[in-house]
């Protein structure tokens, strides 16, 4: 009897202990699943909040919800974990999450030393510093001795202190942990400076008591390409996310959106009908059918629809598109051609 | 069937073979599982760093040399951005140590007090002592320090318009500050004199001990020997001529710049911690205190011993048998949940090293291992030297 018990036992642990080949085909997962794991902020608005009926809506949401039209048929099919700074790639990289799109800077450091890649930027974004009216600060280079509320484990920190030690000031960094307690100790008079990507800025100072009475400074200290992330390993999900995002962009270039995505299947314009599917391959090249650029635009809208529902003139935060316009029309936004 | 050997008419059985021989026996298996858990941990260790290599994880503490590049708010030593990963593990480490050390020292003497209070027979101290204790220990410590994080925050004026408490010390919503000691050649001899005063003192309780158990005659052994610890220092601080200077803060355009300044992250999570464990530590005295005999204190009584002479000479040091074990782990709760800093920007281990470093270097296996390691040789190191405390303390019986 003890020897089948430890026989039992030792074959158990054998069973368990046998290394577990890694599933590189996320595809697959997310289609068994029937939803698609997101990963997202804890509360920033216009890129990754709940709204007023606690449903998911942001610059970063629609890039999860153009995944899941694409893959899973329904923009509507995304679980959103809510992950801190300090979680958001280990979550990543255990395959809690299927894509991170957290307002995530594309930096070297983490493009090759944590096994993940970046599919791409769906915000050009910088670093700037949020101050109050009665300090009677006009420029960054006054801030020599000030106090900063920043969040734990950005490219914030870094480039403060970088900002800092080049131009020879001092500053006390006062670190929290998510970006609403970064608020709070702003609100409090704890800092005197609140610093954080310029679109962070404008959406926590709505946030304020009186958002009249804060003032975001001109200077942008930094460079901050905000894209979605995912493991590396997969090439096939890898590319389906970049396609996605691409074709979100595309489509704002020949004017396609969701208002005409089905009048447009009609158009006949190569460059129109290979994103909506009526000629070429280009889903079936990405592993998926070939209605999926419509249905990523007919769901969730291109990107300029994007831009202005969350962050832009149809939200609170009224950012102007700036350097995030297309590349004929004064910005940077380029989208490789879907051919 | 065993053969029997006759030794002086009594039958002993012979030594059975040796798959029936039960210490044998034991020892094999022991073998055998102590073989099959370092094989467990080795397939583990080895399944974990060939899944990173494959995901194109880095791995190794190389990153430790790496400059960190960001700033700490507080550090006991010197610091800045140009400095290692490395360093920031020291500096988050120093500053938990500071605060588990400190907060350890009031939690045991507010501990105390409340527990004996609690046993007072003024009906009001001991109901206030009850009110104290019950309070705090149901409340989450997590809720307990935002509250003294916004509750000192809110009291204390902007730096604008400090308090100022006497002449360069102020007080406001960035913390006290004082002037900055600044120490100067000759100084290391009133550190010598200071350590001397404190071996002079033990001395002196072995020596006033002794000259108790032979004459009776007791001697007041704590103001001598709060005149060796000051006057000592200050005798040889005198003759070498005075070498400190201060440096003192100076308004600037946000704040006081210069002196040394205590940050109202740090005092918050010290009242926190401390009035939080305080209240279990009272509990704790109060039970060892209610075990030690009622017989030995009416005995006292008898004798003539006041209160506090009962209290100090004949019940605590019972009590303290029964007292230290629990009191150990509380003094390990404190030091872990000090890690509870993070949620108040107090600079520590958990919040510098495990919060910024990790996200910064991304080597998530490595950093918790190293902080895990710390936290379990700190709460070791503890549990060791109260033990070696527990086994003075402890009864030698017969």
């Amino acid at each position: 009897m003890k020897t089948k018990l430890l026989t039992a036992i030792s074959a158990v642990g054998a069973v368990a202990m046998m290394a577990t080949a890694a599933s590189a085909a996320t595809l697959d997962d997310v289609k068994k699943k029937g939803v698609l794991s997101c990963g997202v902020s804890t509360g920033l608005p216009g890129f990754s909040a709940p709204d007023a009926n606690k449903v998911w809506a942001g610059l970063d949401v629609d890039v999860c919800r153009g995944v899941a039209a694409a893959v899973l048929g329904d923009a509507k099919k995304v679980k959103y974990t809510p992950l801190t700074a300090k979680e958001r790639f280990t979550a990543l990289q255990s395959g809690e999450i299927d894509i991170l799109s957290r307002n995530t800077t594309w930096t070297h450091t983490r493009d090759t030393s944590l096994g993940l890649n970046f599919a791409g930027v769906n915000y050009y974004d910088g670093q700037g510093f949020l101050v109050t009216k009665k300090l009677g600060v006009k420029s960054a280079k006054e801030l020599d001795g000030a106090a900063f509320c920043i969040q734990a484990g950005t490219t914030t920190e870094l480039n403060l202190a970088d900002y800092f030690r080049h131009n020879k000031m001092q500053y006390k960094p006062v670190v929290f942990d998510t970006s609403e307690q970064t608020l709070a100790g702003f609100e409090s008079n704890r800092c005197d400076v609140l610093t954080s990507d310029q679109s962070q800025l404008y959406a926590l100072r709505t946030k304020l008591k009186n958002p009249n009475g804060a003032m975001v400074l001109p200077e942008i200290i930094s460079k901050e390409p905000l894209g979605p992330v995912v493991r590396q390993g997969d090439d096939q999900w890898f590319n389906i996310v970049k396609w996605t995002l691409n074709v979100m962009i595309a489509a704002e270039e020949y004017g396609i959106t969701s208002a005409n995505a089905d009048a447009k299947k009609s158009d006949k314009n190569p460059n129109v009908a290979r994103i909506v599917g009526t000629s070429g391959d280009m889903g079936k090249m990405l592993g998926l059918d070939n209605e999926w650029g419509y249905r990523i635009v007919k769901q969730v809208g291109n990107y300029g629809e994007s831009f202005e529902r969350n962050v832009g003139s149809g939200s609170p935060l009224k950012i102007s598109r700036g350097v995030n316009a297309q590349w004929n029309a004064g910005g940077i936004l380029y989208a490789p051609p879907i051919r | 069937m065993a053969d029997q050997q006759n030794t002086g008419g009594v039958t002993m059985p012979s030594k059975p073979p040796p798959w029936n021989d039960p210490v044998v026996r034991s020892i094999v298996f022991q073998i055998v599982a102590l073989i099959l858990l370092a094989w467990f941990f080795w397939t583990i260790f080895q399944n974990t760093l060939t899944n990173m290599e494959t995901r194109g994880i880095s791995t190794g503490f190389a990153f430790l040399n790496r400059e960190a590049g960001f700033g700490i708010l507080m550090s006991l030593i010197e610091y800045d951005e140009s400095h290692t990963y490395g360093r920031t593990f020291v500096v988050g480490l120093l500053n938990t140590i500071l605060v588990s050390v400190l907060g350890i020292i009031i939690a045991t003497i507010l501990g105390f007090v409340m527990g004996v209070a609690r046993l007072s027979d003024n009906w009001i101290v001991a109901r206030l002592a009850s009110i104290y204790v019950e309070t705090l220990r149901n409340i989450p410590l997590l809720l307990q320090l935002f509250f003294w994080y916004t509750a000192v925050l809110q009291a204390l004026p902007g730096p604008r318009s400090s308090l100022k408490l006497s002449e360069n010390i102020y007080l406001n919503n960035r913390g006290l500050n004082i002037p900055k000691p600044i120490f100067q050649d000759g100084f290391e001899f009133v550190w010598i004199a200071l350590l001397v005063a404190i071996a002079g003192i033990f001395v002196l309780l072995r020596w006033a001990t002794k000259r108790l158990d032979e004459t009776g005659h007791t001697f007041p052994v704590f103001w001598t020997s709060v005149g060796l610890f000051i006057g000592l220092p200050l005798l040889v601080f005198l003759i070498m001529g005075l070498p400190l200077n201060f440096e003192v803060a100076r308004a600037t355009r946000f704040s006081l710049s210069g002196g040394a300044n205590l940050i109202p992250e740090f005092i918050a999570l010290l009242i926190g911690l401390s009035t939080y464990t305080a209240a279990f530590i009272a509990e704790i005295v109060r039970a060892g205190i209610l075990a030690v005999s009622h017989g030995q204190t009416e005995a006292a009584r008898s004798l003539g011993l006041r209160h506090g002479q009962t209290l100090q000479l004949i019940v605590i040091p019972q009590a303290m048998r029964v007292i230290i074990p629990p009191l150990t782990s509380q003094y390990l709760n404190l030091t872990k949940n000090s890690s509870l800093a993070a949620a108040i920007a107090y600079p520590d281990l958990v919040s510098v090293f495990a919060g910024t470093t990790l996200n910064q270097a991304g080597q998530a296996l490595e950093i918790i291992g190293m902080v895990m390691a710390v936290y379990l040789s700190l709460s070791l190191g503890i549990s060791f030297l109260m033990n070696l405390y527990n086994k003075k303390m402890a009864l030698v019986e017969r």
